[in-house]
């Protein structure tokens, strides 16, 4: 195994973005990320694109060789891949660009996450979404995918005492972090008590627990560490790359509040990079509920089990914080373009550690986590990153 | 959902027949083709089980925003129940207020329509859990 860096990284607007197609944003996003390494289309090695539900969403399938096409690249003959782990989808497809060339097997890869979602009408994304949890014995009986999640939260508050007002902390203080970030589909602040009245969902969790309905695109480049330097100044090195499965439905598991598969994700990148938990200066975790990011904190090691709802008012979370997480607003303010968001999550942590991250830089991040999961908590990828 | 989809997981739906593994005496609801503990050892050894039926809510919520098959029924709580023999397992709790579902709370199951396919027409059973 060779050292892997993050020579380049492109990013689309998330939102509602109805004047672009798939293609578009892909390309948009691809391009991007190509010029920022400094490379052009004869250097690429193999792409790999993360995707979770093109087919449901637009119908389309086939995505790997799609891309490729609409990169222009079809007549370089570049193999494409389509990677596919539900919300998951981009953070695996950037481990599998990361293996290929930790194994010495490529060079240069280029590796896209795209979702459009919005070109299907709300419920047909609920459905689509809902297809991350078990068909047969979850979804057929009527649970949906944030009912997952607030079967989780209703535990998680019986055992631990976390509060609604908790949850709602995590919404406020992402929308506050999203609210500097130039790509974030929401650019807003929201207030407390607005997170905790919003809409019920699936009770325990209101609206504005969850991650919206999202289109958009990220690409990262990467390279292998000893020919990084060629094309960047500042290439970030991604020191462990861990990934683990479990059940696939949340009725399967050995404890409901903890995500195993996030747990064993993190061992494998924190045994690789040889670091721990109370190393890693910052992170992008999946908080596509709020609930979500309260387990991932406690999972990852950065609190111990039970305390993740008191991280906001023990000040560990927050962008002033000890370990500040999701400085990009998160899946909740950022969006969730599932296929993309692993890829965005890995940019945000790229962006932090080059000193790019403008008015939500975190002064002196060295070491960056970014923590990816499909459906209730089945698969995880966990990723940590290091300036060069 | 196809009929014959449907059809294939009739056994498991209609009567709650779950496995038992007889090396480590482990039951499994959906029944499971191996026990993931003995695992090989378990091949041939593991056996049909008609479950009691009887639990309790280890966890709840209530849905508001459905998929289509049931927005007709929002709200309604939905559980994942612990039952007496071990399994965990996903299902509506039906025959009372929404609010009554709590942690703890003794249930057992019930055969009822769970939902109706708008195209076919075709309508599919199962089981629900109400409170004992
Ligand atoms: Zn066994």
């Amino acid at each position: 195994m060779r050292d892997v860096a993050v020579i380049g990284v492109g990013l689309t607007k998330f939102g509602e973005i109805w004047d672009r197609s798939f293609r578009q944003l892909i390309v948009e996003a691809g391009s991007k990320a190509i010029l920022d390494a400094g490379i052009e289309g004869k250097d690429i090695d193999a792409m790999y694109v993360g995707s979770m539900s093109s087919g449901r969403f637009i119908g389309q399938e086939h995505v790997g060789a799609l891309v490729a096409d609409a990169s222009g690249f079809y007549n370089l003959h570049i193999p494409s891949t389509r990677v596919e782990g539900a919300c998951a989808s981009g953070g695996l497809a950037v481990r599998q660009g990361y293996l290929s060339v930790a194994s010495g097997v490529n060079d240069i890869v280029v590796i896209g996450g795209i979702e459009k979602m919005n070109d299907v009408a709300g419920t047909s994304a609920t459905e689509t979404l809902a297809t991350a949890a078990d068909q047969e014995w979850e979804a057929f009986f009527g649970a949906t995918f944030p009912g997952l999640y607030a079967f989780i939260a209703t535990r998680h508050m019986h055992e631990y005492g976390t509060t609604k007002e908790q949850l709602a902390q995590v919404a406020v203080k992402n929308h506050a972090n999203g609210a500097l970030n130039p790509y974030a589909q929401y650019q807003k602040e929201i207030k407390l008590e607005h997170a905790i009245n919003a809409t019920m969902v699936a009770y325990p969790l209101g609206l504005l627990d969850c991650s919206p309905v999202t289109d958009g695109s990220a690409a990262v480049v990467l390279c292998s560490a000893e020919r990084a330097k060629e094309f960047t100044d500042t290439p970030v090195k991604i020191i462990g790359a861990g990934q683990a499965s479990d059940s696939l439905a949340l009725h399967g598991r050995r404890d409901i509040t903890t995500l195993d598969a996030t747990v064993h994700a993190a061992q494998m990148a924190y045994k690789q990079a040889k670091v721990t938990s109370k190393d890693i200066q910052l992170a992008e975790v999946h908080d596509c509920f709020t609930i979500a990011e309260i387990c991932a904190i406690e999972d990852l090691g950065f609190v111990k089990k039970g305390d993740g709802g008191k991280a906001i008012d023990n000040n560990i979370t927050t962008r002033d914080g000890s370990q500040p997480v999701n400085t990009s607003g998160g899946l909740k303010a950022k969006g969730h373009p599932v296929g993309a968001t692993g890829v965005a999550q890995i940019i945000e942590i790229v962006l932090q550690l080059q000193g790019r991250a403008e008015k939500r830089q975190i002064p002196d991040a060295r070491i960056g986590l970014a923590h990816n999961v499909g459906g209730s908590g089945a698969t995880c990828t966990v990723h940590i990153m290091e300036g060069m | 959902m196809s009929v014959p989809r449907f059809w294939r997981e009739i056994p498991q739906r209609y009567n709650l027949i779950g496995n038992k593994c007889e090396i480590c005496s482990k039951v499994y609801f959906p029944p499971r083709e191996s026990c993931p503990v003995c695992r090989r050892k378990s091949i041939g050894h593991i056996k049909d089980l008609k479950l009691s039926g009887k639990g309790e809510v280890f966890t709840y919520s209530i849905i508001h925003v459905s998929s289509g098959e049931f927005e007709e029924q929002v709200p309604y709580p939905i559980a994942i129940i612990k039952l007496d023999e071990g399994p965990m397992i996903t299902a509506q709790i039906v025959d009372c207020d929404p609010d009554c579902v709590k942690i703890g709370m003794r249930v057992e199951s019930t055969f009822r329509q769970i939902q109706q396919d708008g195209y076919t027409g075709a309508l599919y059973y199962g089981y629900k859990f109400k409170k004992v």
